[in-house]
């Protein structure tokens, strides 16, 4: 791949002149090889495949010149961004047929070359298994599966696609175009007008309309306006931003231009979170690479506007994600938030005027600018335009990366895109909006997902993190995991969000353990309304959403813990004993692991555990093969592990 | 609240009195003398609004919002503003307070001072697990703020969550004026003024230094010197101060109230 002569571009004429020739010459490509380099996919050895498959077309050609022909076609191949069906990977696939393969080893790129690149032929073992948990057919092309076809990929449109080291790339797939109209053709007032018309809303949680907040920082301008993108994404599970930074660094950088040019900022900050060293890298780049090409830097593209874009690393803590925290800690402070009611477009980053945004809602902005403000605004519904990212995980069979229309239903994504529950087990709950986020029954399924309809719901959009649950997930001991969770990441500054979740997680505690006592509920709810309304951050603010929720849908799980001593999941330790039924075939195997010696009997005899020795550490039951231990909990078996 | 000429004003009601404040004061500020009481433990005149410990919440209404919609905001950190409405004692607003108190009086059982505002909100027991310590920070940071403001930055606040706490990380820094421990709402700093010429606080011992003349207790020698030093620098201890101490300093060589950031009197009642 050529890459310009490291002469800055100079003009708006320039940069797309090059744009130009760059897909003139991609035009003679028969077939591009990509290689996802996914985190996922790199854990599985993406970076080996890669080598492998350079090799095999390298000596493909030594082949064909020795033999004295010519490479009739031009191959070329490359590394993307997560592909996001981690689940599956390595992933290779092969454009433009849209050939998609799975769990590809270093030796299988052989065949890949042979095969399918020089012969048109499918390497059947590395195709797709349609419904793989069931024993469906086998898909040729990504797409044609579920998880594909049923995504509309706006955010992560040139994740997967692009080589995100490889500037040429980016201009080749349509980057920069945005940029170059907004700049060359547009008003910043016009700029702001797209955004604002497009109905966009901030994807990093509270949802507020990009345009406006971006409208009301012009209207407050003083001498300097700072651009910040948030990359601190610290939802545990959620790798949206990531997947963008690391996948497609031009595309967050060519949204926080256009974003530079429409507010008149000169400096700007990207706030990646610690523990993304590979998004570091590209970002760091992407920048250095616009930045000689005269993009980045003073008098971009010959216009004057002036841009500098530098990277800083989280400091670690989920709370430092939160706009003011983020802020205070670029100052060089404790990255706690900041008790003010003055809004950040007035009195920001050193009390100047600042504008910050998430990464997946600087990644939309091109898209937006390019395609206009009708076309964003056509998809997704009334008051949540567009499509939103998901990070998808949990008992679903299809885990991963995904993008929807706003209003899917959570069905919809969980059943078909998601491929339903693993194992097809019932489902219980799924947990939408990161760790404050709220948790959604069965009866919820048909909501159409977007920003109002989860808040009405008594969940949140958050950065869009989905965990799917089963029959066998406790929501008592779900909401207390969060809580435990958010007790690590609270700040600790305000009384209500420090104190609050201590106590909270103290009374969950007591539930789990059969401590539960009458008023214990209300208690709780108080505790909760006090933490809602009177936190100094949204942290506190959001933190008792784990519990309200499941108190709104699961309240009969919290009455029977405290009342009767039950968990009908069978999950709290304290509340269930394990029991061998009469099909118990005296192998003996329960016996021999038990760490307490509570199973006794006779071989080929019927086997029983002691109560009071047991400490329901579960390891007899997953030892029995022939599924003869049942789970008790208040006199009932509340778990035969047989699938529906 | 002093008016000057020049400050521009806004009107606003509190419980419904009609009160005319200056522009950027906080709803805090403005109430002495309205007969209105809002507790708060984290607020001092002398420091930056902190907005921990939530105890100063009140209801607000703007104009033009509608009738039944009120929003819960920190007094202390929130700005009066023309036609706005405060309620500083409604149902919503005790309701808070009380869980506060409720949580804090499970936070620091041995603290007499929650105990008193607890009962004064009706919690006469906690609801909660007490935590079993004879600690009584409730983390208002205002030490840590004391500390910074006359330029020491001595303390600090440490952790994160529940397990936060202030320490004097870098005991050098301390010089034993006692501002910390007389600021502190709860009385959480144990220290000694004057045990036969020695003071002792942070696990620390400063030498105290008498005036020949009057047999008044000027200060340890380590306040003294940095008194000294900072009105030299800077020829002034914090802003409002500035007439008062450097006269002092000028007439002693030395200052010993600072009283603006934190009015240092010889402590009345000694902490163990
Ligand atoms: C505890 C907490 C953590 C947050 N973490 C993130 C984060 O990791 N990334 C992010 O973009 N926004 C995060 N936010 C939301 C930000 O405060 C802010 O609203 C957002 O970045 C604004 O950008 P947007 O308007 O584009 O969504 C967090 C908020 C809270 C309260
Ligand atoms: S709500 Fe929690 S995280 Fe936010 S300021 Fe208060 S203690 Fe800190
Ligand atoms: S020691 Fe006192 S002043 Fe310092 S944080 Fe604790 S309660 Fe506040
Ligand atoms: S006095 Fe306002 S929050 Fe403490």
């Amino acid at each position: 791949m050529t890459s310009s002569n490291g002469k800055p571009f100079g003009s708006v004429k320039n940069l797309l002149k090059r744009a130009e020739k760059i897909l003139k010459e991609r035009k003679k490509l028969k077939q591009e090889i990509r290689v996802c380099a996914g985190p996922g996919c790199i854990a599985l050895g993406a970076k080996d495949i890669h080598k492998e498959l350079c090799k095999q077309l390298d000596d493909h050609k030594k082949e064909l010149e020795a033999a004295g022909l010519e490479l009739n076609v031009t191959l070329s191949e490359k590394c993307t961004g997560c592909h996001g069906m981690c689940e599956a990977g390595p992933i290779v696939t092969i454009e433009p047929e849209g050939t998609f393969y799975t769990g590809v080893k270093p030796r299988d790129t052989k065949k890949i070359v042979e095969k399918t690149l020089l012969k048109d032929q499918l390497v059947d073992p590395l195709l797709y298994q349609l419904g793989h948990h069931r024993g469906g057919g086998k898909v040729k092309h990504y797409a044609d599966i579920p998880f594909y076809s049923l995504q509309l990929r706006v955010a992560l449109r040139k994740v997967g696609v692009v080589d995100p080291t490889n500037f040429d790339d980016f201009l080749a797939e349509g980057g920069f175009q945005a940029f170059a109209k907004a700049i060359a053709e547009m008003t910043p007032e016009d700029v702001i007008d797209q955004v604002e018309k497009s109905g966009l809303r901030g994807r990093g949680g509270a949802g507020f309309s990009t345009g406006r907040k971006w409208r009301s920082a012009l209207r407050v301008k003083e001498d300097r306006v700072w651009l910040i993108c948030n990359g601190d994404e610290g939802d545990p599970g959620a790798f949206m931003d990531r997947a963008i930074m690391e996948g497609d660094p031009y595309s967050v950088l060519e949204g926080m231009m256009i974003g530079a040019y429409a507010l008149g900022a000169t400096d700007a900050w990207i706030y990646v979170r610690h523990e993304y060293p590979l998004a570091v890298e590209h970002l760091q780049m992407a920048i250095d690479k616009l930045t000689n090409a005269g993009l980045l830097g003073e008098n971009i593209l010959g216009t004057g506007m002036t841009l500098n874009v530098r990277i800083s690393r989280g400091g670690g803590a989920f709370v430092c994600g939160e706009s003011s925290a983020l802020m205070r800690s670029l100052e060089g402070k404790v990255g706690e938030p900041r008790a003010k009611y003055v809004r950040s477009v007035e009195k920001g980053l050193h009390d100047e005027p600042t504008v910050l945004n998430n990464v997946e809602t600087f990644t939309c902005v091109p898209a937006i600018i390019d395609k206009g403000a009708e076309w964003f605004a056509s998809m997704g519904r009334e008051k949540s335009k567009g499509t939103k990212a998901f990070s998808l995980v949990g008992k679903v069979k299809h885990t991963g990366l995904i993008e929807v229309p706003m209003g899917r239903t959570l069905r919809e994504i969980i059943f078909d895109i998601g491929g339903g529950i693993i194992d097809d087990r019932p489902f219980k709950a799924v947990q939408t909006g990161g760790p404050s986020g709220g948790c959604l029954p069965a009866g919820k399924l048909n909501l159409q997902v977007d920003f109002d309809t989860l808040a009405d719901a008594g969940a949140m959009m958050g950065s869009g993190g989905m965990i799917v649950m089963d029959d066998h997930t406790c929501m008592v001991d779900v909401a207390k995991y969060f809580i435990n969770f958010l007790i690590g990441e609270s700040c600790g500054k305000c009384v209500p969000c420090r104190e609050g979740l201590y106590q909270l997680y103290d009374l969950l505690n007591k539930i789990t353990n059969g401590e539960g006592k009458p008023g214990d509920l209300e208690t709780i709810e108080t505790l909760c309304h006090t933490m809602e309304v009177a936190s100094l951050c949204a942290l506190g603010k959001s933190a008792p959403y784990p519990v309200t929720s499941t108190i709104k849908y699961f309240r009969e799980e919290y009455e029977e813990h405290i009342n009767d001593g039950v968990c009908r999941a069978g999950v709290c330790p304290k509340l269930i004993v394990y029991h061998i039924n009469d099909d118990c075939n005296g192998c003996e195997v329960c016996r021999k692991h038990c760490p307490t010696n509570a199973i006794t009997g006779e071989k080929k005899k019927l086997h029983v555990i002691d109560p009071d020795l047991c400490i329901s550490c579960g390891i007899c039951k997953s030892v029995c093969k022939f599924d003869t231990i049942d789970i008790m909990s208040g006199g009932k078996i509340v778990s035969r592990d047989v699938v529906a | 609240m002093s008016k000057t000429k020049t400050s521009k004003t806004v009107h606003l009601t509190i419980d419904g009195q009609n009160v005319e404040a200056p522009k950027g004061a906080m709803i805090l500020d403005v109430t002495p003398g309205l007969g209105v009481e809002i507790p708060s433990l984290c607020a001092h005149p002398g420091l930056e609004p902190f907005g921990a410990c939530r105890l100063c919440v009140v209801e607000i209404q703007k104009p033009g919002w509608d009738d039944w919609y009120k929003q819960l905001v920190t007094s202390c950190l929130f700005q009066v503003e023309e036609g706005l409405k405060v309620w500083t004692n409604s149902d919503e607003v005790r309701q808070n307070r009380k869980v506060v108190l409720d949580l804090l009086m499970a936070r620091v059982p041995a603290s007499d001072v929650i105990r008193d505002l607890g009962n004064q909100y009706g919690v006469t027991k906690t609801s909660y697990a007490e935590v079993d310590t004879e600690d009584t920070c409730i983390m208002c940071d205002i030490c840590v703020r004391a500390c910074h403001a006359i330029g020491r930055d001595a303390i600090a606040s440490m952790s994160r969550g529940p397990d936060k706490y202030v320490d004097v990380p870098d005991k050098d820094a301390c010089i034993g004026c006692l501002v910390c421990a007389n600021l502190c709402p709860t009385n959480a700093i144990p220290f000694t003024a004057n045990d036969n010429g020695k003071r002792r606080i942070w696990g620390k011992e400063f030498d105290l230094v008498t005036d020949e003349r009057s047999g008044e207790v000027l200060g340890t020698t380590e306040y003294i010197e940095h008194v000294r030093k900072r009105a030299e620098d800077k020829g002034l201890l914090c802003p409002e101060d500035m007439k008062h101490e450097s006269a002092r300093v000028k007439r002693y060589g030395y200052a010993q109230k600072l009283s603006h950031v934190a009015d240092v009197e010889e402590p009345i009642e000694e902490v163990k």
